[in-house]
């Protein structure tokens, strides 16, 4: 048994644009593929919780669905749990959906509003079809809402969606993917639609589960304060690269790439004395699309600290900075010393 | 100084099925020029309700139940239709919905979608209209060719700033803005705050900025205004809410403990259990005494009234009579 759970080498996923039919005879405007992901590696621990941050367009949710094979990669392997999984077989593939499971993001679109909440749990146990008579599967039911904490369980499985709240049907969403009895579980942006009141309890929930029952997760998210307390890891995704990987508290007290640093500053912070400033953020325009990733270091567009070096040379690896914290910034301690002097 | 708006006992209800949903329920509060008050609180207390009744147009089955909404003295409620079109709305108070960008419909170009708003409330010639919309999109830092696109070729950032355009076009002075970051990313949310900024100056406006994230009504709001259950609960200014005391009414408390912070790393973050009351048949007393930590006897009994406990700041809680 190794300590790593997933190991994701060199993935790139591109989708091809759509040609007419007149293109496809003449072969002309032939369009540039777009590149969501492009050669990312990384690795996800055993009862790790692993975030991965960024924009949309960053090609974190792409990311997600290579991860939970909805999708297949262009090129780059995938290890789980030590297994070769970058193409499966239908019933491998079966076996492998089992032990990864999701949460999405929206509570409101991913049940069938005409399944009571009983039905919502049973469905992945006859998908999978997890042998067990009625009174086995109500024991799995009732077991997999009460380490959701929806107490007590027989008046919530009675119950049909539209009867719950956000954070309600976010505890049942989890609990759905916990039946299936998972070792890890994908969940893209499962707190952004949930009031703020709330969240922090989904995040508390859905992190007892975790160390209850030894999960990894993967936790996808724009979001950096809610990442900050639930993750051990972050990622850093701009336009399908990672661009800063490491430890949640050194990413975010110490981040060395300055889009990471963009992305802290952006983050408003609930103090007073705020009202006159215009914060300028150390980051220029929109991200651009990823049909058309600029040459060299790809965030020197935006980035106000790029040099001709910048543009020029070939791209930026990640380098290791100190533990387990990498970074792909060729100025990266430049800067550091630049914002020093400057104050 | 006369207030630019005045909102006096307003109570507005929606009369469905099932009963009159108490979704506005005596509020008070006025909005100075050049002033930014931020409406806070969690998803069903009332903060788009009440952005709609400013604008005379609450959502149906929602009606009046009693009030007054003064626009520069003049209350709104009573006028017909036809006035409220022709004088008040988009004219002094105009609206930058929920969501709104996404709700640019997806077979016209931005420009005759912004054309529209113009046809609707004024009578400008076309090439009037045209050289107005360029000199708006340029505020909002957005290139002219830009009315020749369709809603799809543009980013959400760039979609929202030509929404924001077209709620400045008739020159208001009031702008509601709801919810106007929410479904953005970061760095695009800072750049729209900027933003805004720079317009509120700019054409010395008055914003009503609707959002539940505490943390983004630091940035923009000098007064808050936080709402729970149809009632406001606590109004102060930025410095009263957000400075060393720490809010005074325990919702506002909760509310801003559940708000997470990047460079305060706490193990657990807290959260307010339950959810907020259905407004058919809200509790009795305090409206936040079932989910509050502080509630006693009396909270449970008697409602707490809006009272000033320092210049400017009002609370309705009975623990500031209680000591």
């Amino acid at each position: 048994m190794t300590d790593t759970i997933l190991s994701i080498k060199n993935l790139k996923k591109y989708f091809e644009p759509h040609q007419n039919f007149a293109q496809s005879i003449t072969g002309g405007g032939q369009k540039k593929p777009i590149k969501a992901v492009d050669d990312i590696s990384f690795d996800i621990r055993r009862g790790e919780i692993f975030g991965l941050i960024g924009e949309s367009g960053s090609g974190k949710t792409t990311t997600g669905k290579l991860v939970m094979k909805l999708i297949e990669p262009t090129s780059g392997q995938m290890f789980f749990d030590g297994e070769d999984v970058t193409h499966l077989g239908k019933e491998k593939l079966k076996e492998y959906r089992r032990k990864v499971q999701m949460i999405f993001q929206d509570p409101y679109a991913s049940m069938n509003p005409r399944f009571k909440i009983r039905d919502v749990l049973e469905e992945p146990l006859i998908i999978h079809k997890v042998k067990g008579s009625i009174e086995e599967r109500t024991k799995m039911i009732v077991q997999a809402l009460e380490e959701v904490k929806l107490i007590p369980p027989d008046e919530f499985m009675g119950r049909w969606p539209h009867m719950l709240s956000g954070g309600q049907r976010q505890r049942v969403a989890t609990a759905r993917t916990l039946i299936l009895n998972p070792m890890m579980l994908v969940a893209d942006e499962p707190v952004s639609m949930i009031d703020l009141s709330t969240r922090a309890e989904i995040l508390h929930m859905m992190k007892e589960v975790q160390k209850e029952l030894g999960l990894s997760y993967l936790y996808i998210t724009h979001d950096l304060s809610t990442a900050r307390y639930f993750t051990d890891r972050i990622a850093v995704m701009y336009l399908g690269r990672i661009v800063e990987i490491g430890r949640a508290d050194d990413i975010i007290d110490n981040p060395l790439h300055p889009y990471t640093q963009a992305l802290i500053e952006a983050v408003p912070e609930p103090a007073s004395g705020k009202l006159d400033i215009v914060k300028e953020l150390p980051i220029y325009g929109e991200i651009p699309s990823p049909a058309n990733i600029p040459q060299g270091c790809r965030f020197h567009t935006r980035c106000p600290y790029a040099t001709e070096a910048c543009k020029r040379e070939p791209e930026p690896e990640l380098s290791l900075d100190s533990a387990e914290h990498y970074h792909a910034c060729r100025r990266a301690y430049e800067v550091q010393a630049e914002k020093k002097r400057a104050g | 100084m006369d207030s630019l708006l005045k909102v006096e006992n307003l109570q507005m209800h929606y009369f469905t099925s099932k009963g009159a949903v108490r979704a506005i329920d005596d509020i008070n509060f006025e909005l100075m020029p050049g002033e930014t008050i931020g409406l806070v609180g969690e998803s069903g207390c009332g903060k788009t309700s009440l952005g709609t009744s400013i604008l005379r147009m609450p959502t149906p089955p929602g009606r009046y139940v009693g009030g007054r909404i003064l626009v520069d003295g003049v209350d709104v409620i009573p006028l017909p239709e036809r006035e409220v079109r022709k004088n008040v709305r988009w004219q002094k108070i105009s609206m930058v919905f929920q969501g709104a960008m996404n709700c640019l419909t997806p077979v016209y170009t931005i420009g005759r979608q912004m054309m529209e708003t113009l046809n609707e409330h004024s009578d400008l010639s076309r090439s009037d209209a045209e050289s107005l919309i360029t000199e708006y999109l340029g505020y909002v830092g957005l290139p002219p060719e830009i009315v020749q696109r369709y809603p799809h070729e543009l980013s959400g950032g760039m979609k929202q700033r030509a929404v924001i355009a077209t709620a400045l076009f008739l020159k208001p002075e009031i702008v509601i803005l709801d919810e106007p970051t929410t479904a953005l990313d970061v760095i695009v949310q800072a750049q729209i705050i900027n933003l805004l900024k720079k317009l509120k100056k700019q054409f010395s406006l008055s914003f009503m900025f609707i959002t539940h994230d505490l943390a983004l009504e630091a940035e923009i709001s000098d007064r808050i205004c936080v709402m729970y259950a149809g009632k406001i609960v606590e109004l102060g200014t930025n410095a009263q809410i957000y400075g060393t005391q720490g809010p005074a009414h325990p919702y506002t408390e909760r509310l801003l403990a559940a708000t997470p912070r990047l460079f305060k790393k706490v193990e657990q973050l807290q959260f307010i259990p339950g959810t907020p009351p259905d407004l058919i048949d809200p509790p009795k007393g305090c409206r936040f005494s079932p989910r509050c930590d502080k509630a006693f006897d009396k909270c449970f009994q008697e409602e707490p009234p809006l009272i000033e406990i320092e210049p400017g700041h009002m609370s309705a809680c009975w623990l500031h009579r209680r000591g």
